[in-house]
């Protein structure tokens, strides 16, 4: 069954490097990078309970989902001109 | 018992995950892909990881699966807005079907 689950998931992780190679603006690249992320974090909690590490796994899983966050709030503040006043 | 439930959970998440992928590929325009990279993928780890914490049943690694699931929750929307925001901001015009057509 996890195996199942794995492969899914590495066909929806591969699916969106078509988004971040072809896509036309740099949103469309940032997008793709957030997805590829959100589903980083899925595949590592699987192998997790695959492997029957699901404490260490965990840990990896919850920095990554941090800096995947972080990585897009950062970029999408960087690109956007004139910025918040507030 | 908890063991199916948990998986057709997983399984649920898997499949939500993957119909996300395939939208921000098909997708017209930049705001139609940045909502399939929301919230189809928000809700596709939200059901993978309660599905692992039904699975593993009350330990720390189902407190750790269940604090992703709300980090995530807030974060991941938080994050597309943001993307979308800058977007509209510096000006990318949103996709019309008569300029297909046209």
């Amino acid at each position: 069954m996890t195996s199942v689950w794995m492969a899914a998931l590495v066909a929806a992780l591969l699916l969106p490097f078509y988004r971040v190679i072809k896509g036309p603006t740099v949103f469309d690249r940032m997008v793709g990078v957030g997805v590829v992320g959100t589903k980083t974090v899925m595949l590592l909690c699987i192998i997790g309970h695959t492997y029957d590490r699901l404490d260490m796994f965990l840990d990896i899983a919850i920095a990554y989902g941090m800096l995947n966050f972080l990585g897009a709030i950062i970029v999408s503040k960087y690109l956007e001109p004139g910025g918040d006043p507030r | 018992m908890s063991t199916w439930v948990g998986g057709g959970l997983v399984t649920l998440g898997v499949i939500f995950s993957v119909i996300g992928s395939i939208g921000v590929i098909r997708f017209p325009d930049f705001y139609s892909r940045a909502h399939a990279a929301s919230k189809p993928d928000t809700l596709g780890l939200m059901l993978t990881v309660l599905g692992l914490a039904v699975i593993e049943g009350a330990s720390l690694p189902s407190a750790k699966l269940l604090l992703i699931a709300a980090f995530v929750a807030l974060g991941n929307p938080t994050a597309t807005h943001a993307l979308s925001r800058a977007a509209l901001r510096s000006g990318l015009e949103p996709w019309r079907r008569d300029e297909e057509e046209a």
